[in-house]
This record gives structure tokens, C-alpha cells and sequence, in this order.
């Protein structure tokens, strides 16, 4: 059993990883401001999500530190959408084109 | 009253949550800083359906659960075009009509499509949403107003 | 373990700092920081779990909620202080208004 938990917690974790490491590799390959937000989205919302819920895993029965974490990703989840909201309609009021396909 | 009494159970829970030390001093300073803080919200007349939306927060969980569903197949997706085609991308803004009558179900349709990697709010108007999307396919899954109605069941 | 996933997060800050010093306007840059401050909560976790004390989680919640609010700030001062930028490769800010 606590075995099975293990594997999952590092599974979760790994994958929370990656997802991670590839938001920040998406922030280099998309070429303007507002595709970029999508990468950073994917680490605001799946990586931190996976890390915590992974996290959760590695303590069995200690209630405190799972509802801390839970607050945490409640927290994080309210808050980057607000967070890229406001960013995205900054820069569209600063005049920032959004990139488009040359066809 | 409902509101008042919803604000009162979630601020003991988060400090019950968030202490861990359940002696007297500690719990008659929390029981004290929590009526300090219904007192405050009282005064600032900010108790009502819109900050304490009892009605919908047995509905929630169920919701959330879908929404991580959609999270976890868009994030397949753009993940798959970081890796593997960053060229492959053709980013839109479009406007896409929404039906929802109050400014909470407004806010939590416009945070949802915010949420998921690949579309991104840009404004909110009365019955309007602007959306960036990162390709258009995900464009034509937004105009079929699946989430909009979940959020509309959300409300009913 | 948890040190292979501090690893990883502390790469992908990496990124997200080198995009902020590279980042062509304002918003791509405050668009890193946040992402690096999402990041930072996660590593003061993992850090937290790595060294056994849980009681880090405390200053993961204080650090989400400064994150958050100095954002918010900081997209404020910038809405309104600076002028519209007609080219995203410009620099904005020594123009004057």
C-alpha cells in the first residue's frame, strides 16, 4: 500500500515536472506575448497542480499539511487566471498586436 | 443571515486548517479575529450572494471535477505543439457569444476559458467574451458552448 | 527524489528568468516573473517536503499571496503610467509621452 502511494506521488511529481520544463521551453519557441501566455498557462495550471497533488501523496494521515496544500492549489488556481487576465488586457490597451499566421 | 453564517463556518475552517494548535489562548484569539473580520465585512456591506455564493457551493465540486478534465486534454495539446511543432500554431482573436445573465457566472465562464491552456480572455462584455486562442480548432470548441452551458447549470 | 524535482523546477525558473532579461516589451517580462514567482511557491514545497519540516507551506501560502498581489500591482503602474507602444520589438519607456 504505501508503496502504491509512493509510486504515485513520483509519478504525479515527475509529470508536474516535465509539464514544468515545458512551459518554461514554450516561453523561448512561440514567437509573441500572447501565445507565450499560453505556455506560461500550462505551469499556472496543470505543472503546479500535478506537483502539489503529488506532494499530497507523501503524507498519509496528516490532515494539516494536505489542507495547506490544498490552499495552496485553491489559491494558485483563483489567481493566475485573474493574474493573466489582467496582463492580456494591459497589453492589448498598450497597443501590443497579437501575432498572426502569414498565409 | 445565511451569508453571514457561510463566511463565519469558512473563516473558523481556514484557521482550524491553517493553525494546528488547538489549546485555549489559541482558539479564543482565532474565535476573536474571526468576529473581527465579520465584523469588518458587515460594516463594508460587502455579505452577500455575489462574495458568498452558498447557492452554488455544493454544485462546485462536480464542476471542478470537468474542468480538470478539459484542463488535463488541452494541456495534452499544447504540449504536443511545444514539443513538437511550435510552427503549427495559428493564433486568433475571436468574440463568441455567451448566455450567462449575472456577473458570477460571467466571472467564473470568463476564468474557465482563462484556466485552459490554449485560450486566453481578453474582454468581458454583457453578452460577449474576446478570446485569444493559440489554434482555431480550439476556437470551434468554444463556439459549441459546451462549458457555457456547464457554468449556466452551475447557476440554475 | 525531491531533489531531482528541485532540480527541475530551479531549470524551468531558469527559463522563465532568461525570457524576463531577453523579453523584447514590458509584458513579456512580468509575464516570467509571474510565472517564476507560480514556481518559487512550488519549489518552497518541495523544499519544505525535501527537509521534513511541512511547516514551509506556511511560506509557500504568504509567498502565493505576495506574488499575486505585487503583480496586480505592478500591471497597474504600467497600464496607466506608460504610453501606447505601436511596435512589440520596441523598447517602451524612455519615449516620452
Amino acid at each position: 500500500m504505501n508503496f502504491m502511494l509512493d509510486a504515485i506521488s513520483w509519478f504525479l511529481l515527475a509529470s508536474g515536472c516535465f509539464l514544468c520544463i515545458t512551459g518554461g521551453l514554450g516561453l523561448f519557441r512561440f514567437p509573441d506575448f500572447f501565445t507565450r501566455m499560453h505556455a506560461a498557462s500550462i505551469t499556472d495550471s496543470l505543472g503546479s497542480g500535478l506537483i502539489i497533488v503529488g506532494l499530497a501523496f507523501q503524507t498519509p494521515g496528516d490532515w494539516l499539511v494536505v489542507a495547506k496544500l490544498g490552499f495552496i492549489l485553491v489559491f494558485i488556481f483563483f489567481t493566475s487566471p485573474t493574474a493573466s487576465h489582467a496582463l492580456a488586457k494591459a497589453a492589448l490597451h498598450a497597443g501590443q498586436k497579437p501575432w498572426q499566421k502569414q498565409t | 443571515m445565511r451569508h453571514i453564517l457561510f463566511l463565519t463556518a469558512g473563516l473558523a475552517f481556514l484557521w482550524l486548517a491553517n493553525s494546528g494548535h488547538y489549546s485555549g489562548l489559541i482558539l479564543s484569539l482565532g474565535a476573536l479575529s474571526i468576529a473581527f473580520v465579520v465584523f469588518v465585512t458587515i460594516k463594508m456591506k460587502v455579505v452577500d450572494a455575489e462574495s458568498q455564493p452558498v447557492r452554488i457551493s455544493y454544485r462546485i465540486p462536480l464542476y471542478w471535477l470537468w474542468l480538470s478534465k478539459q484542463i488535463i486534454l488541452s494541456n495534452i495539446s499544447v504540449v504536443k505543439k511545444i514539443w513538437f511543432s511550435p510552427s503549427s500554431i495559428d493564433p486568433a482573436v475571436a468574440r463568441i457569444k455567451t448566455s450567462q445573465t449575472s456577473d458570477l457566472g460571467r466571472v467564473i465562464y470568463a476564468n474557465s476559458i482563462t484556466l485552459t491552456p490554449g485560450t486566453v480572455t481578453l474582454d468581458v462584455t454583457e453578452d460577449e467574451v474576446e478570446v485569444h486562442v493559440l489554434c482555431r480548432e480550439s476556437l470551434s470548441l468554444l463556439q459549441n458552448g459546451v462549458m457555457d452551458q456547464q457554468v449556466k447549470r452551475l447557476e440554475s | 527524489m525531491f531533489i531531482a524535482a528541485a532540480a527541475a523546477l530551479l531549470i524551468s525558473m531558469l527559463f522563465a528568468l532568461s525570457r524576463a532579461f531577453l523579453g523584447p516589451s514590458i509584458y513579456d517580462r512580468i509575464l516570467s516573473v509571474n510565472m517564476f514567482g507560480t514556481k518559487t511557491v512550488l519549489l518552497i514545497a518541495v523544499l519544505g517536503f525535501m527537509m521534513g519540516r511541512p511547516e514551509f507551506l506556511d511560506i509557500a501560502i504568504v509567498y502565493a499571496l505576495i506574488n499575486f498581489i505585487s503583480i496586480i500591482g505592478i500591471l497597474r503602474f504600467f497600464e496607466y503610467t506608460h504610453p501606447p507602444v505601436v511596435n512589440s520589438s520596441e523598447q517602451n519607456g524612455e519615449s516620452d509621452s
